[in-house]
């Protein structure tokens, strides 16, 4: 057994959760959400031992670095954060049904690493830059960063579905309260913007211990202010008069926009330092 | 009511608005993205090439080949912190009041009327249910106090007032960010200094415009060496320096990338790292008549006496890279052979073919033997006293979202009035700044435990 089958199971088992949610969502069964909600837990379960075993690995290989190192295993990650922050949400809220909108996204970013061809899922050795123990405190909160904003995002879809007419017969008519998912949206974004904030604190750190510039405007960090300033935005509109609901919604999409492109536009369009995850 | 303002009360009416600070958050988060498209600080003729023209214009007007430090730019971040500083005056009047007023008071009619509102009947008397719930109170929430009504009791107690402070927090980091920027742009540099293997030097190269700057010591790179892995990718570069003041060895450490070398406020950093050019080389001269061979070691510009006593041989120099009828030979000796006759004539020794200089069939072969391949480090070095107001802004920005987001100014409220001989009514509500989910819990809960 190694950490790539454990990992490749992994987004078999969040396909089935998948599966589970909108199923239950469909044909309105609470049952379905309920094991759609375990199955997520064991895939979150089988996707932290993989993470962990693939940590092992490197080590066996001489290469001893954390998992969090390329595109591949980034994504990993990232799938492995939305799922945690995913259960906590669950947990706290008893809300099932938004399910719905958090375990596409657990699945698809842990399918696109396992099935794109272009990303390869070798464990490869670090460059001297990447040695640091900052820049694991920096992926890491980045990433729990990125989370909160995708489960944000998740949550915001549930203001263009949801029915006005609290009667409607609409199957998306059992969603949340308006309140709730307000209040669901806006913790999402204050969980992300703080982790970002202090995902782009600790960047900053490393870079300066690395090669002394805190703040060098390569794309990649650009971006990431740029997403930064966008949810910044969101919270100060939140305060103003007039703004609350869809028109907030649209704010949160944008900046989910802001964090793909930071995450995959910049690798893939433009170029900089970060080009290797 | 009609009023007339002076100028500068429009203006400090126009810089206190919040709307202001999105338009400004807006203009920032647009203009940034200018900069990830448009090459930043390429030379004339690079903006030319791509962008033709008219667009190379364009970007040369509006300093979109350094928009990052454009006087717009720079313009739109002085005006989100006069915004900041604006607006936090003219609010935190009004909040230093609700923070830290002269007497606590509260409003019984509001609480009575709060959506949260729970009621219910226990089997206690008045003053057993009050002591217990004083008691809850001041162990869960904070300090209570105590009011009688017509009716009855009511107590209240409350915690996180301070936590109001936490936004202002949040802004003040901004202000220190941007000064510590400032202090660091104005009073230090970032230069780059490649040193040679054994060679000092105390003069690094500014990284913006070139020019020369010096510093309180020297540097001198006793070894360099680079190790790479398997798979030929870099795995460490390490420097071996010595700093050097006053003709005295201060201090001898390696550098590596990552673990910099900071003394006296200079930073010095392993960025790169290249090939030095050799100063000397062991050549093997044979003699075409007799095959008779020597080895001398020969420093470059040095001229030696060959066997014959008529020729003579001068080590002219080094070149990265040689041409031969249109191939490069990649890094080679330059040598000259003086005959008996006076005629002079070239010789190239390439360092990757050893008897290349064979086939020439001349008087004499030059056979390289060994040749020191020596290494330059190339240090970054930079000083910056901004750094540190830079890292407290970093600090309170991380300390103020914890407060803003994760902590509220709480109020509770229990009111209690007797129902019957041994029976009383009990109410509980509370409001709170934010997170009234939080607080819908923790309501929750006390009702719990009053109800035992
Ligand atoms: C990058 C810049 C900025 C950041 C990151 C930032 C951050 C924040 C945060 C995190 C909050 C709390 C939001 C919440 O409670 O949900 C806040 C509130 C606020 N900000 Fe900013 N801010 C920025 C710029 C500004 C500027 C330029 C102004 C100028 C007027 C401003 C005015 C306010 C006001 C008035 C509040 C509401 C305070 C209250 O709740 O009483 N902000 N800001």
């Amino acid at each position: 057994m190694n950490s790539s089958f454990l990992l490749s199971t992994t987004t078999f088992i969040y396909a089935l959760a998948t599966i589970f949610y909108v199923g239950s969502f469909a044909f309105k069964k609470q049952i379905l959400a309920k094991a759609g909600f375990v199955v997520l837990v064991i895939g979150f379960l089988d996707n932290s031992a993989g993470i962990i075993l693939r940590w092992i690995e490197s080590y066996q290989l001489g290469y001893g670095h954390a998992p969090f190192s390329n595109m591949y295993e980034s994504l990993v990650f990232f799938s492995w954060t939305v799922a945690v922050l995913y259960i906590f949400v669950e947990l706290k809220y008893k809300e099932s049904i938004i399910g719905v909108f958090a375990s596409p996204l657990i699945f698809l970013a842990i399918a696109y690493a396992s099935f794109d061809p272009s990303i390869s899922n070798k464990i490869s050795p670090l460059i001297p830059a990447l040695k640091s123990n900052w820049l694991i405190a920096h992926v890491i909160t980045c990433f729990l960063g990125y989370a909160g904003f995708a489960v944000a995002f998740g949550f915001s879809i549930m203001y263009f579905v949801k029915p006005r007419n609290p009667e409607a017969e609409s199957i998306f008519a059992k969603l949340p309260s308006w309140e709730l998912i307000d209040e669901l949206t806006y913790q999402m974004v204050v969980f992300g913007f703080l982790f970002l904030t202090i995902g782009i604190i600790t960047g900053a750190v490393w870079a300066n211990s690395a090669w002394g510039t805190y703040w060098s405007w390569d794309p990649k960090e650009t971006w990431s202010l740029i997403t930064w300033f966008v949810y910044a935005i969101f919270m100060h509109l939140r305060m103003m008069k007039g703004w609350s609901g869809k028109n907030l919604a649209w704010i949160s999409i944008i900046g989910f926009i802001a964090v793909l492109f930071t995450y995959f536009g910049v690798n893939y369009l433009l170029s900089g330092l970060h080009s290797y995850a | 009511m009609k009023t007339n303002k002076t100028i500068p009360e429009h203006i400090w009416q126009f810089f206190c608005s919040a709307r202001l600070a999105v338009y400004t958050l807006v203009l920032l988060a647009l203009t940034s993205i200018i900069g990830t498209v448009v090459l930043q600080n390429g030379s004339e003729d690079d903006y030319i090439k791509f962008y033709g023209h008219g667009w190379a214009n364009l970007i040369k007007t509006f300093n979109f080949d350094d928009m990052y430090h454009s006087w717009w730019f720079l313009g739109l971040i002085v005006i989100l912190c006069i915004n900041i500083v604006v607006c936090s005056i003219e609010r935190l009047s009004t909040t230093w009041k609700i923070i830290f007023p002269k007497k606590i008071t509260f409003n019984t009619d509001r609480f009575r009327r709060l959506k949260n509102l729970e009621t219910f009947t226990l089997n206690k008397s008045l003053s057993e249910l009050t002591l217990e719930s004083e008691t809850l109170l001041s162990k869960s929430v904070g300090p209570v106090i105590k009011e009688e009504t017509e009716a009855g009791i009511v107590l209240y107690a409350e915690k996180g007032r301070w936590t109001r402070l936490g936004v202002y927090v949040v802004h003040t980091s901004l202000l220190l960010l941007f000064l510590g920027a400032l202090i660091g742009s104005i009073f230090g540099f970032k230069a780059n200094l490649n040193l040679d293997e054994g060679q000092t030097s105390d003069t690094a190269s500014l990284l913006t415009t070139r020019n020369p700057v010096q510093l309180d010591f020297s540097i001198r790179c006793n070894e360099f060496e680079v190790r790479f892995y398997d798979t030929g990718a870099p795995e460490e570069f390490r420097s071996n320096l010595t700093l050097v003041q006053d003709g005295k060895d201060i201090l001898t450490t390696d550098i590596r990338v990552n673990q910099p070398l900071r003394y006296k406020g200079i930073n010095i950093f392993q960025s790169s790292y290249g090939s030095a050019p050799p100063d000397q080389v062991t050549l093997e001269i044979i003699a075409g008549q007799d095959n008779a061979t020597m080895v001398r070691t020969i420093k470059i510009g040095e001229e030696i006496q060959l066997s014959d006593e008529k020729t003579q041989f001068k080590l002219e120099g080094f070149l990265p890279h040689f041409d031969f009828s249109g191939h490069d030979l990649g890094p080679t000796f330059i040598g000259r052979i003086f005959e008996a006759d006076g005629k002079s004539f070239q010789i190239g020794l390439p360092l990757k073919f050893p008897t290349f200089d064979k086939m020439r069939k001349g008087h004499y072969a030059f056979v390289i033997k060994a040749a020191e391949q020596k290494h330059y480090t190339g240090l970054h070095i930079t000083k910056d006293p901004g750094i540190w107001y830079v890292y407290a802004g970093f600090m309170l920005m991380i300390i103020g979202c914890w407060i803003t987001f994760f902590m509220a100014h709480e109020s509770y409220f229990i009111e209690i009035q007797t129902s019957g001989e041994k029976t009383s009514n009990l109410s509980i509500s509370g409001t709170s700044n934010r997170n009234s989910q939080g607080l819908r819990l923790k309501i929750r809960k006390l009702c719990h435990t009053l109800k035992g």
